[in-house]
């Protein structure tokens, strides 16, 4: 039998296919992006009597129709508000004698300001017609105060970021004993609470 | 030595493209697994806000929502007015709970409980239209909720 070899296929379209495969699947797909705020809502319940709260101990965000600022009636920049929470929800104003003393707290310790971290409640009104971009800025600088108080503590106390600590054990690439991380991670939420309040918006006008 | 010399002589051989190929499958393969196909046909305008204080949604147990004008092919149909989007269709605040409750059911039965809804709302949209929506998601006892938004920072463009 003679032998023939068989004829090489010409490979050089398969590059063309390939190209043409790329393109199809640039086109269709977006590059996975979902990252936001994320926010637990108070579920409905009738409460009667609101619990009593003093006035020193709640941060008033009001934003009004024209996306305009405001803190405990007086008027602030948005820049301004994430070092005001901070210095408000640091403050540790309680008596170093009072169970209620915040030890670790390296506020200005006025009295007239929060109590401790855990008393200190952020109140955030909308109206109706601020508009959303307002919102979720106002959202992230009050989120930022708190990983910032966050951070510090974990920095003083372990000697790693609380935000960088949660980013790599959401995502499964730490490497140590996970339930020791969080563990730790729940002291240093513990010490600062995230207590953010959100009013029912005002009717527009108001 | 004059038997190597020989070899060198000759003209240079034409570039190999048969590995053309394997590159072009390579970067292909790369964009097949970093993306994911559309799912949701979006009816409405979509312009995030920008925050950096995030975290990561959980895809596989999430219910999306998005809010907005419609887009410009939908303006003449629908008006300028903000709507309300989930899956392909709009949805009016009184139908929310019914369009959800739909959708949670096409996730994982055991995921079901642990639902998160992502709100994908356009930056001019009122917050009043939010609040309706939230408030129908705390009567449905969906408490978790994502604000997406995209990198950044607002204060960084003032």
């Amino acid at each position: 039998m003679a032998r023939r070899s068989a004829p090489e296929i010409n490979a050089g379209s398969m590059a063309d296919i390939a190209f043409l495969l790329l393109i199809f699947f640039l086109v269709t797909t977006t590059i996975e992006k979902d990252k936001g705020i994320a926010r637990q809502l108070p579920p409905i319940e009738d409460v009667e009597t609101p619990p009593k709260i003093r006035e020193r101990n709640l941060f008033i965000v009001t934003v009004n129709r024209n996306d305009q600022l405001m803190v405990n009636d007086e008027i602030m920049d948005l820049k301004d508000l994430r070092q005001a929470a901070v210095e408000f929800l640091d403050n540790g104003g309680a008596p170093a004698d009072s169970p209620e003393y915040c030890s670790y707290c390296q506020g200005r310790r006025k009295a007239d300001s929060s109590d401790n971290p855990d008393k200190a409640i952020i109140s955030v009104q909308n109206d109706r017609l601020t508009s959303y971009k307002m919102y979720i800025a106002v959202q992230n600088e009050l989120v930022g105060a708190y990983n910032q108080l966050r951070n510090r503590e974990s920095q003083r106390l372990f000697g790693w970021d609380y935000t960088e600590m949660n980013r790599s054990l959401e995502e499964g690439d730490f490497k140590g004993n996970v339930d020791d991380a969080k563990e730790k991670l729940e002291r240093i939420q513990k010490m600062y609470p995230m207590k953010l309040s959100e009013a029912e918006p005002k009717k527009s006008g108001s | 030595m004059s038997k190597f010399r020989k070899e060198q002589a000759k003209d240079l051989p034409a570039i190999s493209t048969a590995s053309l190929p394997d590159i072009v499958f390579m970067l292909l393969f790369f964009f097949m697994v970093v993306t994911v196909l559309r799912d949701d046909n979006l009816l409405v305008e979509n312009k995030l806000p920008k925050a950096d204080q995030v975290e990561k949604l959980k895809k596989d147990r999430s219910v999306f929502i998005y809010a907005g004008r419609p887009s410009e092919q939908y303006q003449e149909k629908y008006g300028k007015e903000a709507k309300i989007q989930i899956g392909d269709k709009y949805t009016d605040v009184s139908n929310i709970k019914f369009a959800l409750t739909e959708a949670r059911q096409k996730l994982l039965p055991e995921l079901q409980d642990r639902v998160m809804v992502a709100l994908k709302v356009d930056e001019k949209t009122n917050t009043g239209m939010v609040t309706d929506i939230k408030q129908e998601l705390r009567e449905l006892n969906m408490l978790k909720v994502i604000y997406i938004s995209s990198p950044g920072n607002e204060l960084d463009q003032r």
